[in-house]
């Protein structure tokens, strides 16, 4: 086990290390210099002036000189200073991962508290037409877009109800009803199609437990079926669950963009999104090792979790 | 052994017509949609996607739907049935390019490191690992910029790269199965050479299963496209593609739907129908690897 972990460990260093890499360099191939975003356009026709300030942000090393400069900071959390607003990167990822990571959790909870009934319902009931009309409902969640789903909300509860803010944000800090009211609709976009994944996990993982002799044995006794299903049921059919629900938080992480961007939200994936709109390339980098970072980091984690609760993963691994 | 593909065809059909209603509409559908893509500019009566009415004093802004517009027309009295039709040549460009990339090089490079195993199989999966990790709307971006064009080429290309290593993943995990079977074994007991082994026993029983992920990831790559146009990040607008018919719809939404339903129902259906479809055919693979 602990030479596995360790075996993780590095593979997990050097796929931050290669992303890293790749994200510098792909950032530097971009057109426009770094320093005609920094100063006024009058400095900028001052040729000595723009070589000491090139000399002195040390752009006239070597690009690999220049990687190692920045990866050494990036390691001890120092990202560099964004090029447009001359704030540290890493103050505007703390200041905007909340909001990002708030979206994420809250659209997973709306979708796990759907999706677990749902899901061991259709199984208990397996072939009927609940069971039928659930697995329906869940292959149209599957096919609509997130960004229509927010769309369609936006128009029927802002627009026509007026019952929820369309676009900005409340920090919880501020208020907590305002927070809410904020948070619900993108979520709520972000939650249908995860909800019907996990209602299939659920669904399939719940059928084959429930063939199980210890639930024929558990009904035998004359326990209630509902105790049955989510006692004895449900725990043996959630592992697949965590890992997927698991997988998704480093997926939401980068992947919350499009709505952020529909609800104008000052989230992680609209500041990634702006800072290449602005050729903010400090920015860009940050952002980018940070998220990847984040879902490597994460990924790592639900397989060591994995291999802890299943026994005949760690044996095969 | 010669007319074994034609059985093979004809259980292909009688497999079809037993396939459920549903799935019979789905493929109805796929089939109306890409006909009226690959075909758009000999459709007669068809409208030019791009021709502004209002411009030339038509007053046929907003419109509804009519025996001249079928689906209406938009803010700026383009005929909305065109966009459509045309939105779905982007749609469709981008979703093949990615599948051919995806089955090509992801299917042949992940059933050929599921079979040979080793050093190369790691070192192939750990940079499938580090694409995977790498936010590709980064790689896009910068892809777009460089090359200073939207163009519905670069677009394709760059998505095309990007589902490369789901595909690689797909093709390896069914490869480490088909291997351990016993006619792989039996083969290799004959002292069969590996590459006739990977060709003929591996790679065509991984394919079924890949081409069944292809439609379902064809579905998840037209969403991909559609989340990129309504960024406007996808072609250049006024090209017509759905994702930025729903964006520029999205501005007026207070004044009409029509212009943002229209489009969001065909990326809706065509994305359904892709994935049941898709279910279907995997059900249908299931069957046929259990019975192997």
């Amino acid at each position: 086990m602990g030479k596995l972990l360790a075996a993780r460990f590095v593979r997990l260093l050097a796929t931050v290390f290669a992303v890293s890499f790749l994200t510098f360099m792909l950032t530097n191939l971009l057109p426009g210099d770094a320093i005609n975003a920094l100063i006024p356009i009058d400095a900028q026709q001052d040729p000595e002036y723009v070589a000491q300030l090139r000399e002195d942000f040390g752009l006239n090393d070597p690009l690999i000189v220049r990687f190692f400069d920045w990866f050494g900071n990036a390691i001890t959390g120092d990202l560099g200073k964004s090029l447009v607003t001359g704030q540290p990167v890493m103050d505007e990822i703390t200041h905007r991962l909340p909001v990002t990571l708030e979206l994420a959790f809250v659209s997973i909870i709306i979708a796990l508290v759907f999706a677990v009934p749902l899901g061991v319902l259709s199984a208990y009931r397996e072939g009927t037409r609940t069971d039928q009309g659930i697995s329906a409902l869940s292959q149209v969640l599957l096919s609509v877009p997130n960004f229509v789903v927010g769309l369609v909300l936006i128009y029927v509860f802002a627009m026509r109800l007026q019952w929820l803010p369309a676009t900005g944000w409340v920090r919880l800090t501020k208020s907590v009803t305002g927070n809410l009211e904020a948070v619900i609709l993108p979520a709520v976009s972000l939650a249908l199609i995860d909800l019907a994944v996990y209602t299939r996990i659920v669904r399939s993982d719940m059928i084959s437990t429930l063939k199980e002799n210890y639930i024929l044995s558990a009904r035998a006794k004359g326990l209630r079926d509902r105790f049955v299903l989510f006692r004895h049921g449900l725990r043996p059919s959630s592992l697949t669950l965590i890992t997927v629900v698991g997988l998704n938080i480093g997926t939401l992480l980068g992947g919350t963009v499009v709505i952020e961007y529909l609800f104008a939200l000052p989230g992680l994936g609209k500041r990634l999104l702006d800072a290449i709109f602005q050729r903010d390339f400090l920015m860009v980098q940050g952002i980018t090792v940070f998220i990847a970072t984040a879902y490597v980091l994460v990924n790592t984690v639900v397989d060591i979790l994995y291999m802890i609760v299943d026994p005949r993963i760690r044996k095969k691994a | 052994m010669s007319d074994a593909p034609l059985t093979r065809r004809r259980r292909f059909f009688a497999a079809l017509r037993s396939a459920p209603v549903l799935t019979k509409m789905c493929l109805f559908w796929l089939v109306v949609i890409v006909s009226a893509a690959v075909f758009a500019d000999y459709i007669p009566g068809l409208a030019d996607p791009n021709y502004q009415g209002w411009l030339f004093g038509l007053d046929d802004k907003n419109e509804g739907m009519s025996a001249r517009h079928w689906l209406g027309t938009d803010i700026n009295s383009r005929d909305m049935l065109a966009r459509i039709i045309y939105g779905a040549r982007v749609s469709l460009a981008v979703a093949v390019t990615s599948v051919v990339f995806g089955v090509v090089v992801g299917g042949l490079l992940g059933s050929f490191v599921g079979f040979v195993r080793g050093k190369r199989e790691a070192v192939v999966m750990a940079s499938i690992d580090i694409i995977l990790a790498f936010p590709g709307l980064v790689l896009l971006l910068t892809v777009v910029t460089l090359l200073g064009s939207r163009d519905l080429r670069v677009i394709s290309l760059v998505v095309g790269f990007l589902s490369i290593p789901v595909y690689t993943r797909v093709a390896r995990a069914n490869a480490l199965a088909i291997s351990q079977r016993e006619f792989v074994v039996a083969a290799r007991a004959m002292g069969t050479k590996d590459r006739a082994i990977l060709f003929r026993e591996v790679i065509p029983n991984v394919l079924p299963t890949v081409l069944a992920y292809a439609l379902v990831s064809a579905a998840v790559i037209i969403v991909l496209e559609g989340a990129l146009a309504f960024l406007a990040l996808s072609v250049q607008p006024p090209t017509a593609s759905w994702g930025n018919m729903i964006n520029q719809a999205r501005a007026d939404l207070r004044l009409t739907v029509m212009p943002a339903f229209w489009p969001a129902l065909a990326l809706v259906m065509t994305v359904f129908s892709l994935n049941n479809v898709g279910d279907w055919l995997r059900r249908r693979n299931a069957h046929r690897v259990s019975s192997l």
